[in-house]
């Protein structure tokens, strides 16, 4: 990425953030990625208004509100969705999707799979705290086969999805995993997604300090991936055949040209046009 | 629109068949001949489950003037054979009037259409197309029938040569020697029917079915942009809007399903971008909980429905009206909206590009209430006038801080801005918000934001096209979508043997106006509602939202079959008690 | 701590400086305002001081780097040690329920950890300007250290079930 320069970015992380006060739990995972965003937008010295920021429902999804950027607080699981349509007819804005595991993986899980099929340039940053925070501690498609919680006593016994796996699977272009306890690495790997054209995801493990107290313990795992990044999908799948969701960093950065739409010029008025239909 | 100021001169045509027959491919050609001839007319057809092959219907009718509604009986039928048979025999209405050509060589004329009282002419149309060199039945047939109704063969072979072009010479030259064969074999038999006048040619009619008016339509109101779900009977929407939306420089994307259609075109029109999509009941449903985030948002937004036979998967090829319940009530919340219903075929082009034109104006999600019957139903019509409603949406002057996106103002309606405006940045919110956006539980925000969006519905001007309303009398029929033109034409008639009513069908469903719907009813003593729909959807939602003080009946029945003029001719003489 | 912290000059060493003190500034900022939207209004205080003794410190960066030319450094680049900021406070542990002692605990890891940065600089360099530098900073460190360190021992240890909230997690969507 950029090297040290006498140049001076136009505009400093604290620029995008907004007078709305966050109302996470202190000790959130999604404090830093939210500043890593801010850090990330800055770097790149995009301007506010050029960014839009489309959520879903969940208590990562409230950050379009924390930014001062455009932002869409849409409905649960329909995010991808939303900023699809947005990026395809607005290939000139800068398009962030926020949220979280079950808004994106259980809800979210189709529009999930399509986007990164749909290969749009998009950044898709998903908080994964393998639980439903929002709604006081369910299980999450990656949450632990035995962790136990009121609706799934003694665990669900459900193999979690890895998020990695299916977007590598669908057709993502550019795969990376981020830890909130590392705000600068995670800041670094937003900047990268947004820079690397077509659908880029980035799943940043970020503890729910409420419902998974365990999560404490993320930090002591966490580790930075042994390997380098790879543009090989077969030796990206390979690397995810050991991994144990805790390698930090670029899986995959692929050359897959992203999918937008062609721009038709108009070739026809509305009288041309509707001459089709004369006898 | 289209008004009929006589009582029409009509004759119609069925033309069955099953196993790549091609009945439908000749009843086309039969409805484009015709228009060139200078008739107007319709097609609609029926099929079997059968993706190809199956038994297959083709229906057509044509008059001396607009038409809308199927004729009361069939005058012709013509059976390449009698497969299956029995699927279409009840909405093949035949009397001892008519004339039903059958095959010998496929049997026995089923009882079903025999117990008519029909007279039976035998023509041996398999055996006539294979005296031909690839020759076909479906063409023996169109001959047959060209003939009976002594259609002008010049523009037969003018629409021939025009359709059957891109399939070479040798099928054009098969074509033509089938129609003459069968144009031969009847006049040898001598029959003839009576079909209407012809008073000028149809230079400058159009022949469109509802899907592709309803196409037209949204182009001509400003949509660029379509994401949608394939869903019977409403994909031709989307066949029509793909290629043209490109020569206007718009674009259509096929969504993995409703739910992501209905939030693409969410984005897309928060981008700046008036957008579309197309579905039917079952796709509308799913599309509930997205609707009430584009009211919450303040996110313009156009869904048709082509309301199909419910509930459920229910009757895909049919049409019914039954969807007015989800499009009215069908969203959590206090969610105000519009309900747009085009009346006709004709009307699917100023409905759909009139609901573009008020739900970007108020920035509010429109449904257009379209149905199986107009949107697959070819007519023949004049140009439609374009009254230019386009999309205009009210952006800000002044951005910056203190700019306030849900600002209270005297119309309800609060500038928008467009992503890449300076200072314009907001988030909007499926949440309940204050006039800033910013998510709030407060009593005075709720209240003040629900008062906004249904403010400025209420107060927005929809001008006369809220509803039709036509001729008068002291008892009125109230109906909407494609019942009107079968409940017009039932009243020309009654009018010619002295009976005079009053029509009303409006555009508008939602928001209901009952202050202009009162207007409406002045002077009149009765109402009759008249709907396709087994629960009386209509007739409730009158009762529950308008003050209607007269006595009010309905007549409703469900799908599949339309109604037929005399049919209702027959319900509304005896309401009338006349 | 071994690994070198490859400062390459004034600027260099000024640029980290104001990176740290601002993102100090920062997440107290931060702090007091998740704790003032969950009404701990004395740790948000104490928050709120802190913040604005960073905001002296970053004052104090700018003075000293008026006319120097501060290269931009993306915040991945920095010469961290562990790849966060010395000050920064936003990997801390953090209770909606923390009592100014445990901020002050918080303060006190991050000024320490600031204090450490510059004592490996100052023995890692070369003498000269950037030693110099180093070493007046390391000295000025070790001034807040103690500083909050006195701070804390005026504040007695908070009791068992300091976190203890008898209400339920709220349902908010």
């Amino acid at each position: 990425m950029s090297v040290n320069s006498a140049t001076t970015s136009a505009f400093s992380a604290r620029d995008y953030k907004s007078d709305v006060k966050p109302v996470w739990c202190p000790g959130c995972g999604d404090y830093t990625v939210l500043s890593a965003i801010g850090k990330a937008l800055a770097e790149l010295a995009l301007a506010p208004e050029e960014v839009a920021v489309i959520s879903g429902i969940g208590c990562s999804s409230r950050i379009p509100a924390y930014l001062n950027t455009y932002g869409f607080h849409g409905v649960h699981g329909r995010s991808t969705a939303l900023a699809t349509g947005l990026k395809l007819s607005r290939p000139d804005l800068t398009v962030l999707v926020t949220g979280g595991d079950g808004d994106g993986f259980s809800i979210g899980g189709n529009h999930f799979l399509h986007a990164c099929r749909r290969n749009v340039d998009l950044t898709y940053i998903v908080m994964d705290n393998r639980v439903y925070g929002m709604t006081k501690g369910q299980p999450s498609p990656t949450t632990e086969p035995d962790w136990d919680s009121a609706l799934s006593p003694g665990g669900t016994g459900l193999r979690p999805f890895n998020p990695l796996v299916i977007a590598l699977a669908s057709g993502a272009n550019f795969i990376a995993r981020g830890f909130s306890g590392d705000p600068n690495g995670t800041a670094k790997l937003i900047t990268e997604a947004i820079q690397t054209p077509g659908f880029s995801f980035v799943e940043v493990l970020s503890p729910c300090v409420t419902f998974r107290p365990d999560q404490r313990d993320w930090k002591k795992i966490v580790r930075p991936a042994p390997v380098d990044p790879t543009e090989d999908i077969g030796q990206a799948a390979r690397r995810l055949m050991t991994d144990d969701g805790f390698n930090l960093g670029v899986l995959y950065s692929g050359k897959r040209k992203p999918y937008a739409l062609t721009k038709h010029e108009v070739t026809s008025d509305m009288t041309n046009l509707e001459q089709q239909f004369a006898i | 629109m289209p008004e009929i100021d006589h009582v029409l001169n009509s004759v119609s045509i069925a033309v069955t068949g099953s196993g790549g027959a091609g009945v439908i491919t000749a009843g086309s050609m039969l409805l484009e001949a015709a228009a060139k001839a200078g008739l107007y007319g319709l097609f609609t057809r029926s099929s079997g489950p059968q993706i190809r092959g199956g038994e297959a219907a083709a229906m057509i009718r044509l008059a001396d003037g607009p038409v809308g509604a199927p004729g009361d009986v069939f005058d012709i039928l013509i059976a390449i054979d009698w497969h299956n048979i029995e699927r279409f025999a009840i909405e093949l209405p035949l009397s001892d009037t008519s004339i039903v050509i059958a095959d010998p060589s496929q049997g026995a004329v089923p009882d079903v259409i025999a117990l008519s009282g029909a007279r039976i002419i035998e023509i041996p149309l398999k055996e006539l197309a294979k005296k031909i060199k690839k020759g076909r039945q479906n063409m023996i047939a169109l001959g047959v029938v060209t003939a009976l109704i002594d259609l002008d063969q010049d523009v037969v072979d003018q629409v021939m040569v025009h359709v059957l072009a891109k399939r070479g010479d040798e099928a054009l030259r098969a074509s033509r020697e089938a129609v003459a064969s069968g144009k031969q074999a009847i006049s040898e038999i001598g029959a003839r029917v009576t079909s209407p006048a012809i008073s000028a040619d149809g230079t400058g009619r159009w022949m469109i079915s509802g899907n592709e008016a309803a196409g037209l339509g949204a182009l001509r109101g400003g949509i660029r942009f379509v994401a949608a779900y394939p869903i019977t009977p409403a994909t031709e929407v989307l066949e029509w809007l793909s290629p043209n939306l490109q020569k206007v420089g718009g674009s259509l994307v096929q969504a993995e399903d409703e739910l992501a259609s209905i939030n693409m075109i969410i984005g897309a029109s928060y981008g700046g971008t008036p957008s579309l999509t197309a579905t039917s009941g079952p796709g509308l449903a799913l599309m509930t909980e997205s609707l009430g985030l584009a009211v919450a948002s303040e996110v313009p937004v156009v869904v048709v429905d082509v309301m199909r036979g419910g509930p459920s998967t229910g009757i895909p090829t049919k049409s019914e009206q039954s969807d007015l319940n989800i499009a009215l009530f069908g969203l959590h919340g206090d969610a105000p909206h519009l309900v747009v219903a085009p009346n006709s075929v004709s009307d699917c082009v100023f409905s759909t590009q009139w609901a573009v034109s008020v739900a970007e104006a108020t920035q509010t999600p429109t449904i257009v209430l379209s149905d199986q019957l107009l949107g697959q139903t070819k007519v023949i019509i004049d140009p439609p006038a374009d009254l230019a409603f386009v999309a205009r949406r009210v952006t800000p002057a002044e951005t910056g801080e203190g700019f306030q996106r849900y600002a209270a103002t005297g119309t309800g309606i609060s500038p928008m801005p467009i992503p890449g405006i300076a200072g314009g940045q907001y988030t909007a919110d499926g949440l309940e918000h204050d006039d800033k956006g910013l998510p709030s539980s407060q009593v005075k925000d709720h209240a003040t934001q629900l008062d906004k969006r249904s403010d400025k519905l209420d107060n927005y001007d929809f001008g006369d096209h809220w509803a039709e309303i036509e001729g008068e009398g002291r008892f009125a029929v109230i109906c909407w979508g494609s019942t009107t033109a079968t409940v017009r034409e039932a009243l020309e008639r009654l009018s010619a043997d002295g009976k005079n009513f009053r029509l009303i069908s409006p555009r508008l469903l939602a928001p209901a106006r009952p202050a202009e719907m009162a207007l409406a009813l002045q002077g009149i003593d009765r109402v009759l509602t008249i709907e396709l729909s087994h629960s009386a959807q209509f007739y409730h939602y009158l009762k529950g939202h308008f003050d209607i003080s007269c006595p009010l009946q309905s007549h409703h029945r469900p799908g599949p079959l339309p109604f037929r003029v005399g049919e209702l001719c027959d319900v509304i003489t005896e309401w009338s008690g006349s | 701590m071994n690994t070198r912290i490859d400062i390459g000059s004034v600027a260099d060493l000024l640029a980290h400086v104001k990176a740290m003190e601002t993102e100090a500034m920062e997440g107290y900022q931060d702090l007091a305002e998740q704790m003032e939207v969950h009404h701990n209004s004395e740790t948000a205080d104490l928050f709120r001081k802190m913040a604005h003794v960073e905001s002296l410190h970053v004052k104090k960066v700018l003075e000293r780097a008026e006319g120097v030319d501060l290269p931009h450094i993306p915040p991945w680049e920095y010469k961290w040690v562990d790849g966060e900021a010395p000050e920064a406070v936003s990997n801390e542990q953090t209770h909606y329920l923390m009592t100014p002692y445990h901020a002050l605990q918080l303060a006190l890891r991050a000024e320490t950890r600031a204090l450490d940065f510059f004592t490996q600089i100052v023995a890692q360099c070369e003498p000269g300007d950037i030693r110099d530098l180093a070493s007046e900073l390391r000295d000025e460190e070790q001034e807040h250290v103690e500083l909050i360190k006195t701070w804390l021992a005026k504040l007695p240890e908070p009791d068992d079930g300091w976190d203890e909230d008898p209400d339920p997690p709220m349902l908010q969507e």
